[in-house]
């Protein structure tokens, strides 16, 4: 192990281990507000592990997330909470398999509005069926203890973080780098770019899903427009652009900031809350200072690089 | 055959509306590179416009168009000129912009639909238009007099396209951006103008769906989805794809309407999904 | 057994016949010279070996096995490496991780990635970029990106090469360095075909050469028999070969 590596680790342990006794010392509110920003958290790391060095820009974030509000839904109270989330994980990682094969053909913007649209689909569906074969539109969650979503989450995420860290240093990296370069020449020098962009697609859809089902057990109440709101696809976007994705940090940054911006706003002007926002995000976009390190290309070239500054 | 006849004439409305629509969201993707997603929110604008002019004012909606379509236009080329000029100026690849541009107009897609939600409240609202029917054939009048408009309208912009110096100049940005430059063509312009006659088109679809329908702050998303579907048909950029699959789409619409309606918005996304899977090109692609 | 043959190879983009029915057998150990005017159908035949494109009839084989519907990757690791007409690098990485990918991927056998960056600095070596292996690619000039691509095509190991003009663009000395480098690479006992446009090199460095036209073979044989023959000189008309 080299001493770069481990000093990440350490400092990973001694944040996990803070973060993990916080519950013991300090007020609810301040628990609540960090179980959002780990939320997001995973959400913007498990989008930038496929999305940051393939340039693919994936908006179907909200249908992985709200499938594992729907797992939760379906199984809360029958299952034992630990294997809800992973039952969770393992079904959007099954359908993300699908998702990906079916459409990862597609480039550029197409892959953008395909990804878009399937998420208003699988909401419409899933209103559909709830109309035709339970006769309601929304479902009952059992709820958890406070503290128990916080640990689950904070476990979900640190598990996000590690299996990031490890696909960006193994091979996997330089193979999803090359791909976001030139997809052509990395099939052409032995990359199978297919299964590799499917399976990276598949894996970060594991933890949205994961996400899903822990946050479910916030609400007591859920329908298909709570549980496939195309927020959650672009948020976690715009959180990844404004943090920086030249390597790790930006995007838990960014989570962290954006979440607790909107949490402030939420409760300062909450007739206001979804304008400013709109605002806010559109100022970020435009002057953002990490902004140009964005979508199309392979971002890892900052940490990978070697410090050589991209032209 | 009753049935059948009210199908068509709502298909071909609705179809004409939507070309309309998709049109306006082609020139802003196809010509300016800018993946609108707050493109129905002006929709939404146009119609409560014509709303609010017709209760302040008493302007007949049909003539509100000729405020609502110039205001919109206005909207979308200072927008352009301002927040995706600035945009494309400071991204380094085509790639990069229309990500960033997607983002931002979801930005303005909040910003749009919550200030009219301030001015205009989030309650269903609605008017009677013409609202007797024809008595021979009982079709609603206020129907036939819409699709006229449409058809009169969507033939002014097609020779306006056709004939127009301007309208040549948007034609060829759209088939290729550098060679209409060396022609001589004034890019930046023709971009902004693009721009606000997408949101232009937009609007007025907006007054003339309010003459139909009950309108309310968030029937925005709903028409821009439809507008994606059907430039994706069209294929990405393709005006003539974008009136052809307009029509198509307002005639399918109108079908699943008549025997299912609660799977109409599923009908969109199947075919939008399907189509983009089997001819990412569109209809009228390469 | 050749170590490459093609049957009947062809290829239409629509109603355009850009590869018609050509035979075609590669040996080992020799160098193919692959010419004729633009539009022949060279680089498409490239992509046809290659499995960028499927082709619309016949097969190919690939030491006495068919290859036809494998993906890309799998040609590249059976040990078909190939370079691009225009070059096709990862801009934003560093050179040596250019080479990298194709000695981690490419090579058939997993092999780590300590030795696989052991494999693209002795090929960095063998293209004579060694200097420049951190800097990033698309920082590099044509003629050093274009030896980059055969390093990255040379670290996957392959036994058959596809050059694609790579001595395009560059200046009179460039063009004698890259011949040296080809002359090289067989020396390793690497098979090349290669398309170019440089007749001069060409003529000099192939064993045997193959002329297509407008998707059909109108000539093969050595430098000299090419150099004679009529429907050749009619093609080239003007032209000095």
């Amino acid at each position: 192990m080299t001493r770069d590596k481990s000093v990440t680790l350490g400092l990973l342990i001694v944040a996990f281990l803070i973060l993990a006794l916080l519950p013991q010392f300090t007020s609810g509110y301040l628990v609540t507000l960090l179980i959002d920003i780990l939320k997001f958290a995973v959400l913007t790391v498990a989008w930038v592990v496929f999305s940051g060095p393939t340039g693919y820009m994936s908006l179907a974030t909200a249908a992985f997330y709200g499938l594992g509000f729907y797992i939760a839904a379906v199984f809360s109270g029958t299952v034992p909470f630990p294997l809800l989330i992973m039952l969770a994980g393992a079904s959007a990682f099954v359908v993300a398999l699908g998702v990906g094969a079916l459409t990862l053909r597609l480039r550029g913007v197409y892959f953008a509005i395909f990804t878009f649209a399937l998420v208003l689909l699988v909401q419409n569906v899933v209103l559909e069926v709830e109309r035709v074969v339970t006769q309601t539109r929304g479902r009952f969650v059992e709820t958890v203890s406070t503290e128990g979503v916080y640990y689950a989450i904070l476990i979900v995420f640190f598990l996000t973080i590690l299996a990031a860290m490890l696909i960006r240093r193994s091979r996997y990296g330089l193979a999803l780098q090359s791909i976001g370069e030139y997809e052509e020449a990395a099939a052409h020098s032995g990359i199978n770019v297919v299964w590799t962009k499917v399976l990276t697609f598949a894996t970060s859809a594991v933890f949205m899903g994961m996400a899903g089902a822990i946050i479910a057990t916030r609400r007591t109440y859920i329908d298909p427009y709570i549980a496939f709101n195309l927020n959650t696809s672009f948020l976690p976007v715009l959180m990844a652009m404004f943090g920086g994705m030249g390597n790790l940090v930006g995007p838990v940054l960014g989570a962290a900031l954006f979440t607790y911006i909107g949490e402030i706003l939420l409760t300062r002007f909450p007739d206001l809350y979804m304008l400013i926002f709109g605002v806010v995000l559109i100022v970020s976009i435009l002057f953002m200072p990490n902004g140009v390190l964005g979508l199309a290309q392979g971002v890892w070239r900052k940490m990978r690089g070697g410090g050589h500054a991209p032209s | 055959m009753i049935a059948f006849r009210d199908i068509f004439i709502t298909g071909l409305l609705l179809g004409g509306i939507f070309a309309l629509v998709s049109v306006g969201l082609t020139l802003q993707y196809g010509v300016a590179r800018v993946l609108n997603v707050a493109h129905g929110e002006f929709i939404m604008v146009g119609a409560f416009m014509t709303f609010w002019l017709l209760g302040s004012a008493n302007l007949n909606p049909l003539l509100s168009v000729a405020i609502t379509g110039p205001v919109a236009f206005i909207m979308g080329f200072i927008l352009h000129k301002t927040l995706f000029r600035r945009l494309m100026d400071t991204s380094p690849s085509l790639d990069i912009f229309e990500g960033k541009s997607l983002l931002a107009s979801f930005g303005l897609l909040y910003v749009v639909q919550n200030l009219a939600r301030i001015i205009w409240g989030s309650d269903v609202e609605g008017y009677n238009f013409l609202n007797s029917t024809v008595t021979a054939a009982q079709i609603p009048l206020n129907r036939l007099v819409a699709l006229a408009f449409v058809v009169v309208l969507g033939g002014a912009f097609y020779f306006f396209l056709a004939r127009t110096r301007l309208g040549k100049a948007i034609r060829a940005s759209a088939q290729s951006p550098t060679t209409a430059e060396l022609m001589g063509v004034d890019i930046r312009n023709v971009l902004a103008i693009c721009f606000g006659l997408g949101l232009g088109l937009a609007a007025i679809a907006g007054s003339l769906l309010s003459t139909l329908f009950a309108i309310q702050t968030s029937i925005g998303l709903g028409y821009t989805v439809i507008a994606m579907v059907v430039v994706v048909m069209g294929g990405l950029g393709s005006i003539t794809g974008a009136m052809i699959g307009g029509i198509i789409l307002g005639l399918v619409s109108s079908t699943v309407t008549f025997f299912h309606p609660s799977l109409t918005m599923i009908a969109y996304y199947v075919i939008f999904i399907v189509l983009l899977l089997a001819r990412p090109k569109g209809i009228m692609g390469k | 057994m050749h170590l490459l043959e093609g049957e009947g190879v062809s290829r239409n983009f629509g109603g355009l016949v850009a590869v018609a029915g050509v035979d075609f057998y590669v040996d080992q150990g020799e160098i193919l010279g692959l010419i004729g005017p633009n539009g022949a159908g060279k680089t498409t035949l490239f992509n046809l070996i290659s499995a960028a494109l499927p082709p619309s009839a016949g097969t190919i084989s690939y030491e006495g096995s068919p290859i036809t519907g494998l993906p890309p990757y799998k040609i590249c690791r059976l040990g078909i490496a190939r370079t691009f007409q225009t070059v096709k690098i990862f801009a934003h990485l560093p050179t040596v991780r250019n080479v990298m990918v194709g000695s981690l991927f490419g090579t058939g056998s997993r092999s780590s990635a300590t030795e696989a960056l052991r494999i693209a600095d002795e090929e960095l070596e063998f293209v004579e970029l060694s200097s420049l292996r951190d800097v990033p690619a698309g920082d590099l000039t044509l003629a050093s990106q274009k030896r980059l691509e055969v390093a990255r095509a040379l670290a996957t190991q392959p036994k058959l090469l596809l050059l694609d003009e790579i001595m395009a663009g560059l200046t009179r000395n460039e063009v004698e360095e890259a011949m040296d480098l080809i002359a090289r690479i067989r020396a390793r006992g690497i098979t090349v075909v290669m398309i170019e446009h440089v007749m001069h090199a060409i003529m000099g460095i192939c064993d045997r050469i193959i002329v297509l036209d407008f998707g059909v073979k109108i000539a093969e044989g050595t430098p000299a028999e090419v150099a004679a023959d009529k429907k050749v000189i009619e093609v080239y008309l003007g032209e000095e070969i």
